[in-house]
């Protein structure tokens, strides 16, 4: 890692276009462009109802490529990797990837992401934000090799009931014998990596190119996706359906450690409800002491599932443990009426001990009815946040919608 | 097997044997703990030791002058009755001047600024002695939220106030400074200045004109509040002979010392610190182990980033731990005649720092990699007033000098020749004739410092002494007061609070901290 080439000058570029933007621009209608990590992607491309139906009936495709996406590998890359992740990276057999959570000193959440094993010696990294800074300082002292490769790669989700007839009919043989978490290498006429894994929490696989194929690949897939109804689709739509997963999403559940600027802003995954990825029995990573103390101490909040009372979802609502709205208790992160579960659901950081499931809380939501404000204090009860978990997300050989 | 379960473990396992893992050593076996000191090189002492260097003559080839060690532990530890003797006291200092008589620098001797010295000297010492206690005392540690770190913070607060309004105004308006410009607004004399100026920066990578060196010069003013009255002393026998004392003290009490032993890797089991493994292969188990081995050292090297959190090795990693003094020993076969200086004065410390100005030049040049063409020198000729250290009627000069770059342009390799020689014509311009009446002469750069004390960086504090490397933030914010978070584990070297310097807190606070810890 010493002798990193300086960063490039960034700052003199505007918005990056990924591989696939002639195409996503082409089918914009609205106009609704977003930053993602340097790079401009698609918010919305018709209307956020339309995507969120094509994720959830038939095949949604999404460009993933601002992702960002570092090649990790050298003599000690499994090392250093069981260093920096709260879970064993040393059990990941080659050809699997597993979700992942990293934390700073404090045992606060850095990020999330995946870890790809690519083969043997070959692991990849995948995160919503740049980590390289992180990355560095984790590798000190590892003889490792980490490079920055997210311009290298161009990436798309597809998800949806109908995603994997669509591989098929791309011509990827024996696509739907990939079990979750598992990647492989494909051919659609050009040469794939493809995982079984995404953000939405249904059946759904996420395609690895280089970027000068990317739009044949794009052809590709719309060609033979045009009568399993896929759609292109943009991160208003993709965000409905990681709420009803109950995935959590940077800079909206939780503030990522190195962004937060506030003491007691930065979250643990054990406040955000991922102890399940927290391994403290595979030796020391970075923030596994703190979060030992922590464990130790007790919760003092979490981020739960809500089920609230009405149809108008509680966006930013502060949280009551009484009608009165005495007693503030927590705040939704996230919230949206589900169209699939027919539930008005929400994401919320909750204090203890009212972040135990089944407690009953009130949200005060704002209503801007026509430029008038009204308020409604509506009733609340903590649930398991999987809102929406169907078995064909699991099952092998995978479905043909 | 973990090793902690073995029934022969040791209590308290010190790695290194120069002073500072001495005076922990010998302090935790006062207390009854059972203590075995691993030292990596053949001799104890680290960099305060006596060693011969060209045949018949040895020098204290580290640290060559005891200033700030204090009293209490000199007491404490019986150190006079386990042999320390001091060849000379009260030391004076003397400035080498090319077109004048040498300056003596002591406050009653400044001729017409002589009043101004001693205004001068009395507020800083004032100051200084506030300071004392901040220097002698473990730093509280940021964000334990514990009783004890805040009682702590509260103390040194209260100290500081109860300096008085105008004395704690000026600390306040000098704190900051630097020594440059503080001296250029108290004295007329360049001599007096750059003779003052060198005390803010020797040791440091700082020139007169670096910010925080009045901040330095006040540290090393309050290291020598807590010394004896005697002042700077030359040990009989060079500095080997304080950890000869300290070592008979720790042996006295019951401790082991074990040379030619270096320690390869703390064993870390369970996240705990339970004992150490030679670099032959050896393990031996321990209850606790201290080290006195730099930070870098330590924490890099022995402990590992794999039993470290990643944010905190960065911030060992960026330590700015690269040396800048360098250490010059010649073997003389007669007593060098400084111009104009009187004999009685050969056993002072002997300046070559005869402006700010030029001491700040010489810095300039170790910013490029360069040894400065006029160097800055602080000679002491310890052959003046201990016969043990040379042949009858020989004698050995020892020099820090001052800016000699790690990395100097071109390699010491190359260019280490021609250093000596522009260190050997600066002498003798000063003392005319030297150059013929050497015999031996050996330079120590950064990098042989490095290599022969087993320092990384070769710094003569470990790890620069600067207002973002002191006290609580000393090593690292999150490590300091010697305890680490991997329980078992501690710091008892230079790197720690106070610094460097043959002081002997660091070693004696580590040992306290595990005391009071029922380690
Ligand atoms: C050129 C120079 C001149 C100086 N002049 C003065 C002066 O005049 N007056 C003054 O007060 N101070 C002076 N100093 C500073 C002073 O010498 C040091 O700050 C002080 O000696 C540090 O003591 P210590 O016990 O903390 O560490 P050290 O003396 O460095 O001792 C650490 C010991 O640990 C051992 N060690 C390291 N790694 C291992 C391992 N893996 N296994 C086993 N053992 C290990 C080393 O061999 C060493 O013996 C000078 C320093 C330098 C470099």
């Amino acid at each position: 890692m010493s002798d990193r080439p300086d960063p490039p000058a960034h700052y003199r570029e505007p918005l990056l276009q990924t591989p696939f933007h002639a195409r996503a621009r082409a089918l914009s209608q609205v106009d609704q462009f977003t930053p993602w990590s340097g790079y401009t992607t698609v918010d919305v491309f018709t209307t956020v109802e339309q995507e969120y139906f094509a994720i959830r009936n038939a095949a949604a495709l999404y460009d993933l490529t601002p992702m960002s996406k570092y090649r990790i590998g050298g003599p000690d890359a499994v090392d250093f990797l069981d260093r920096l992740l709260t879970r064993r990276a040393s059990g990941l057999a080659p050809g699997r990837l597993a979700y992942c959570l990293w934390c700073d000193d404090d045992g606060h959440l850095v990020d999330d992401g995946t870890l790809f094993r690519l083969d043997e010696t070959e692991y990849r990294l995948c995160a919503a934000s740049r980590q390289l800074d992180w990355l560095a300082a984790s590798a000190i002292g590892f003889d490792v090799q980490i490079d920055e490769v997210t311009a290298q790669i161009a990436a798309l989700a597809l998800q949806g009931p109908t995603s994997c007839s669509v591989l098929k009919a791309a011509g990827l043989v024996g696509i739907e014998h990939l079990k979750p978490f598992q990647l492989g290498r494909y051919d659609c006429g050009w040469p794939l990596i493809v995982s079984r894994s995404g953000f939405t929490g249904d059946l759904g696989y996420e395609l690895w190119m280089e970027p000068d194929h990317a739009l044949g690949v794009w052809d590709r897939l719309h060609e033979v996706g045009r009568s399993r109804g896929l759609r292109a689709i943009g991160s208003k739509a993709l965000n409905v359906a990681r709420i009803e997963a109950g995935f959590i999403a940077p800079n909206i559940d939780f503030i990522p450690a190195s962004h937060a600027l506030r003491a007691n802003r930065a979250r643990s995954p054990l406040e955000l409800g991922l102890e399940r990825f927290v391994d403290f029995d595979k030796g020391h990573f970075t923030g596994r002491r703190a979060l030992l103390a922590e464990r130790e101490r007790g919760p003092r909040r979490r981020l739960v599932g809500l089920d609230v009372g009405g149809n108008k979802p509680a966006h930013d609502a502060l949280l009551y443990a009484e009608r009165a709205g005495r007693r503030e208790v927590g705040a939704v992160t996230s919230a949206v009426w589900s169209p699939t579960c027919k539930r008005n659901i929400a994401l919320a950081m909750v204090n203890w001990p009212h972040c135990t499931e089944g407690s009953a809380l009130w949200a005060d939501i704002y209503l801007n009815r026509e430029l008038v404000w009204e308020r409604r204090m509506t009733a609340a009860r903590v649930v398991d946040r999987v809102f929406f978990s169907p078995e064909r997300r699991r099952r092998t050989p995978a479905v043909d919608a | 097997m973990s090793l902690r379960a073995s029934s022969n473990a040791v209590d308290c396992l010190v790695i290194g044997a120069g002073h500072n893992g001495l005076v922990c050593a010998a302090v935790l076996a006062r207390a009854g703990r059972s203590v075995l000191v691993l030292e990596a090189g053949q001799t104890i002492g680290g960099a305060s030791v006596t060693r011969e260097f060209a045949p018949g003559f040895r020098v204290s080839a580290g640290a060559h002058l005891l200033h700030s060690m204090p009293a209490t532990l000199r007491h404490e530890l019986r150190l006079e009755q386990h042999g320390l003797i001091a060849a000379a006291t009260r030391m004076p200092t003397t400035a080498l001047l090319e077109h004048a008589p040498p300056l003596a620098v002591e406050a009653w001797a400044c001729g017409v600024e002589s009043e101004a010295r001693a205004a001068f000297d009395a507020r800083m010492r004032r100051v200084a002695r506030a300071l004392a206690p901040i220097i002698e005392r473990r730093p509280p540690r940021i964000g334990s939220g514990g009783m004890r770190d805040v009682l702590e913070w509260l103390r040194s607060a209260l100290r500081l106030r109860l300096l008085g309004r105008r004395d704690l105004r000026e600390l306040l308006r000098v704190g900051g400074m630097n020594v440059y410009d503080l001296l250029e607004e108290q004295f007329e004399s360049v001599a007096l200045q750059g003779a003052l100026a060198l005390d803010a920066v020797l040791g440091s990578n700082f020139g007169p004109r670096s910010p925080g060196t009045v901040f330095t010069l006040l540290y090393r003013m309050a290291g020598q509040e807590l010394a004896l009255a005697e002042g700077t002393e030359l040990p009989r026998g060079g500095m080997g002979a304080v950890c000869a004392a300290l070592a008979a003290a720790a042996t006295a009490a019951g401790a082991a010392v074990r040379t030619g032993a270096p320690v390869a890797r703390i064993v870390i089991d369970a996240d705990r610190a339970s004992g150490v493994e030679l670099a032959d292969g050896e393990r031996i188990a321990a209850r606790t182990v201290i080290s006195s081995a730099d930070p870098k050292t330590t924490l890099l090297r022995l402990v590992g980033p794999r039993h470290l959190d990643a944010g905190f090795v960065r911030r060992v990693d960026r330590l700015r731990g690269r040396g800048l003094a360098a250490k010059l020993h010649l073997a003389l076969d007669r007593a060098p005649a400084f111009t104009g200086l009187e004999p009685g004065r050969l056993g002072s410390r002997l300046l070559i720092a005869p402006s700010m100005a030029y001491v700040e030049r010489a810095f300039d040049h170790s910013k490029y990699g360069e040894f400065a063409p006029e160097p800055v020198m602080e000679i002491t000729v310890p052959s003046a007033v201990d016969p043990t250290l040379a042949p009858q009627g020989r004698h050995v000069l020892s020099a820090v000098v001052q800016y000699a770059p790690y990395e100097l342009k071109g390699g010491w390799s190359d260019g280490r020749a021609g250093a000596i020689e522009r260190l050997l014509g600066m002498l003798e311009r000063h003392a005319p004739g030297l150059r013929d009446s050497v015999v031996g002469a050996e330079l120590l750069a950064p990098p042989d410092i490095e290599r022969e004390f087993r320092i990384d960086g070769g710094h003569w504090h470990h790890a620069e002494l600067a207002f973002d490397q002191f006290h609580l933030l000393r090593p690292v914010p999150g490590a300091s007061g010697h305890r680490l978070d991997i329980p078992g584990l501690y710091l008892c070297g230079a790197g720690c609070h106070p610094g460097g310097g043959v002081i002997g807190l660091a070693g004696r606070n580590a040992a306290r901290c595990l005391l009071e810890h029922g380690e």
